[in-house]
């Protein structure tokens, strides 16, 4: 990949910015500085990457849906984030009386924290990681799992049995796919090797001719990813997901008694989680920040990811526009009855075209094998249940 | 012993004592897991990437989320009529001063048995991989059974109320 | 095949978000207040009181038969009779409405007003940017407020005013054409009365010198 200097120097434009800046300060205090800077700078971006996004999402499912989204802030509506944040700000913050308090005010801010911490091992570019861990796969899903227990500390905490009932349901979902993706993910760390996700990328960044080796590519890679996808969209509790925040169901579930800057949190770390997750699908799935053909390398590599990114949030956007929501028993059969299964599969299949060597041989078994089990899983595991009476298991 | 160590081990120590002090059974659930995270940070200011991350995961994600919902489904999240100090107290208080010294003995013994180790041990990931199904695979496979009769026996007891009220 | 399904809505869902761009019947909003849509002829909202000419109150076709005012399920109609009677639009003599005022925080648009009138005096108006702040009097609509000329019904509802005037035209014609049979039956009548009276004198005249 020949490309010129002041390509690279596009690419590498926020390191050299950041060095530049840091700089000017004693070479003791660099580092620190360097990444108090790049803390910054996540912690202002992807905000803002979050309030354009409500954006996109309202005026999208809107033209979805026959109508126009918010037009009237702003050119085309949108400095309607701005409105949504001054109306979230300046509402009144009420706590109900007999909730826990420590807990109803620790349960956004854990959210939060935790999300935010998911974004530092996160490849957003070429040398740029935040923090370029060893074991930082692993360190994305404990920081992932986190944010399971912060929704229980809210729904239990505002003592108020519709948001009790939506946070188990939500921790119940969430636990569920949480196994789906990790298992996902497992078939990618076989194949490379290392759960350090500047790794995985970079063995991603090779090219046959003008094809990329995106694990996409790939048949356990594509399984791997749908998998990935529907795990994730359930991780975030987005639609079809989303019994536990079914506004025309539970009233806002695990988050109905929050009101003001604490609801904005909340509302923050979801979408906040989504990035993480849709970022993390990137990088393991669609090669993070490398092009996708190899003459267009000279886009920078930030501008890749971003661009994956917010693609697998437009297709976020356009799944909840499309889809009516799963009950929570439909969700858990799923879960486990053909996603576990799938995955498990999958990641047989993985072995599999990892020791058959190079060749066309374990594309065609690979392909056969999954396609098979897919369409008979498919029949088999989501057959319908007969209607009959219904046996209710602790009610008689 | 540096300042995060002791500030570490304040935090797992208070989030224990919190535990077992508080009234409320879910603010001990809470307590129980704020000693795991800092028990995770001690892990991982030992340079343990891998055992630092995994109790994260698997302590705060799984295991403090099981015993919430076992606190919860069962009648646990009521408060205690009597107080939370038992009336054995003392018996329990010769006991865990028992426990106490066998470990304070053993970790005393290790730190003269090993010769003195100032360099961190760079134990890669590759590394436990390696061990667990090569020197390790036995506890492993044990372990692995354990859990599958687990959820054997857990569906089996959620299955066995269907057909009781007949 | 699973996901099938998905797969078919999803190509749906995709062609309203790129058609709503283009074609009109893929995005059906209107943007109110600027733009509207126009209202069918059948829509109706609150009641109205037609009058013929130029002067309301004169031309008020309400002969204060206080039928709608017994029909009207909610009871939003209030009407005071008139001591005096003035013609309408046959000439004949009626009573008027003093006071018809409709409530229509009350009215429930059921139109059963429309339908019992024998007279055609009480039609529906299709206006409903009513909104007032004055909650007290601001919604109770008196006899002024609600007339409006048969100009203005041809113009919200044409068939129908159309209808109603060819009616009227014909009952008029025929109390028109009964007017003038009865008058030339009059005519006729004291003619030959005339005739009888002047014949009839004539004798007693000659017979007496």
């Amino acid at each position: 990949m020949a490309t010129s200097p002041l390509f690279t120097e596009l690419d590498q434009i926020f390191i050299i910015l950041r060095d530049w800046l840091v700089g000017f300060l004693p070479a003791a205090l660099r580092p620190a500085a360097g990444v108090v800077l790049c803390v910054i700078i996540i912690v202002c971006l992807f905000p803002g990457l979050f309030a354009l996004t409500t954006v996109f999402e309202r005026k999208g499912l809107g033209r979805i849906q026959n109508r126009l989204g918010p037009n009237r802030v702003g050119p085309f509506g949108f400095f309607q984030p701005i409105a949504d944040g001054i109306k979230s700000l300046t509402k009144e913050d009420i706590v109900p009386f007999s909730a826990n308090a420590v807990v109803h005010f620790l349960a956004p801010l854990s959210l939060v924290v935790a999300v935010f911490m998911e974004f530092a091992v996160l490849p957003m570019g070429r040398n740029m990681v935040l923090v370029d861990m060893d074991a930082g796969l692993l360190f994305f899903f404990a920081m992932s799992a986190s944010t399971e227990l912060s929704v229980f500390m809210a729904g239990w905490s505002s003592r108020n049995k519709y948001s009790l009932l939506g946070a188990m349901r939500a921790v119940a979902q969430m636990i569920s796919y949480e196994v789906v993706l990790l298992l996902s993910s497992v078939a990618v760390v076989m194949i490379t090797g290392s759960l350090s996700l500047s790794t995985i990328v970079a063995a991603q960044n090779s090219y046959t001719g003008i094809f990329p080796h995106w694990y996409i590519f790939t048949p356990w890679g594509l399984a791997g990813f749908v998998m990935y996808a529907i795990a994730a969209t359930a991780e975030t509790n987005r639609s079809p997901f989303d019994l536990p925040e079914g506004e025309s169901e539970l009233v806002a579930g695990y988050h109905t008694e929050y009101s003001g800057f604490k609801f904005a949190l909340f509302f923050l770390g979801e979408y906040l989680a989504m990035f993480a997750i849709s970022g993390l699908g990137t990088t393991l799935f669609l090669g993070g920040w490398s092009a996708p053909l190899s003459f267009l390398t000279f886009i920078p590599s930030w501008i890749w990811f971003f661009s994956k990114v917010m693609l697998s949030i437009f297709v976020f956007i356009w799944m909840r526009g499309t889809l009516p929501r799963l009950r929570q028993d439909q969700l858990m059969n799923f879960a486990w009855k053909f996603c576990l299964p799938f995955t498990l599969l999958d990641l047989m299949v993985t072995a599999l075209w990892r020791f058959m060597g190079e060749g066309w041989l374990r594309w065609v078994v690979s392909t056969a094998i999954l396609a098979l089990a897919y369409v008979l899983m498919g029949r088999m595991g989501m057959r319908k249940e007969h209607f009959g009476p219904r046996r209710y298991r602790y009610a008689e | 012993m540096n300042l995060v160590f002791y500030l570490l081990a304040a935090l797992t120590i208070g989030g224990g004592l919190a535990a077992v002090l508080l009234k409320h059974l879910v603010h001990c659930a809470l307590a129980t897991t704020v000693a795991f995270a800092g028990l995770a940070m001690l892990f991982l200011q030992l340079d343990a990437q891998f055992a630092g991350f995994a109790q994260i995961l698997v302590y705060i994600g799984a295991v403090a989320i099981l015993i919430v919902f076992a606190i919860l489904l069962t009648r646990g999240s009521e408060l205690p009529k009597d107080g939370v100090f038992s009336r054995s107290w003392f018996v329990g208080l010769v006991i865990a001063a028992g426990v106490f010294a066998v470990l304070g003995w053993a970790v005393l013994e290790s730190m003269r048995a090993l010769p003195q180790q100032t360099a961190v041990p760079a134990v890669t990931v590759h590394d436990i991989g390696i061990a667990l199904v090569g020197r390790y695979v036995l506890p492993l496979e044990i372990v692995a059974l354990l859990l599958t009769a687990a959820t054997i026996g857990a569906v089996i007891v959620a299955m066995h109320e269907k057909e009781r009220p007949r | 095949m699973l996901g099938e399904g998905i797969l078919k809505g999803m190509a749906e869902t995709a062609k309203n978000f790129f058609g709503s761009y283009v074609s009109k019947e893929r995005l059906t909003t209107v943007e109110y207040p600027e733009e509207r849509i126009p209202a069918i002829e059948a829509a109706r909202v609150f009641p109205f009181l037609v009058y013929d000419g130029a002067d309301w109150e004169a031309g008020l076709r309400c002969v204060a038969c206080q039928i709608c005012e017994k029909e009207c399920p909610p009871k939003c109609i209030y009407i005071d009779k008139s001591k005096d009677k003035k013609p309408d639009y046959v000439g004949k003599q009626q009573f008027y409405p003093t006071r018809f005022d409709i409530d229509i925080s009350v009215c429930m648009s059921c139109q059963i007003c429309v339908e019992v009138c024998p007279f055609e005096a009480i039609k529906m108006d299709n206006e409903f940017e009513l909104a007032t702040d004055d909650r007290f009097g601001g919604l109770l609509y008196d006899r002024k407020q609600l007339a409006r000329s048969n100009e203005y019904y041809h113009s919200i509802h044409p068939t129908e005013a159309s209808e109603v005037d060819a009616r009227l035209d014909g009952e008029k014609a025929k109390v028109e054409a009964k007017a003038k049979a009865a008058a030339e039956a009059a005519a006729g009548k004291a003619a030959s009365e005339a005739a009888a009276k002047a014949a009839a004198p004539a004798p007693p005249a000659g017979g007496g010198s």
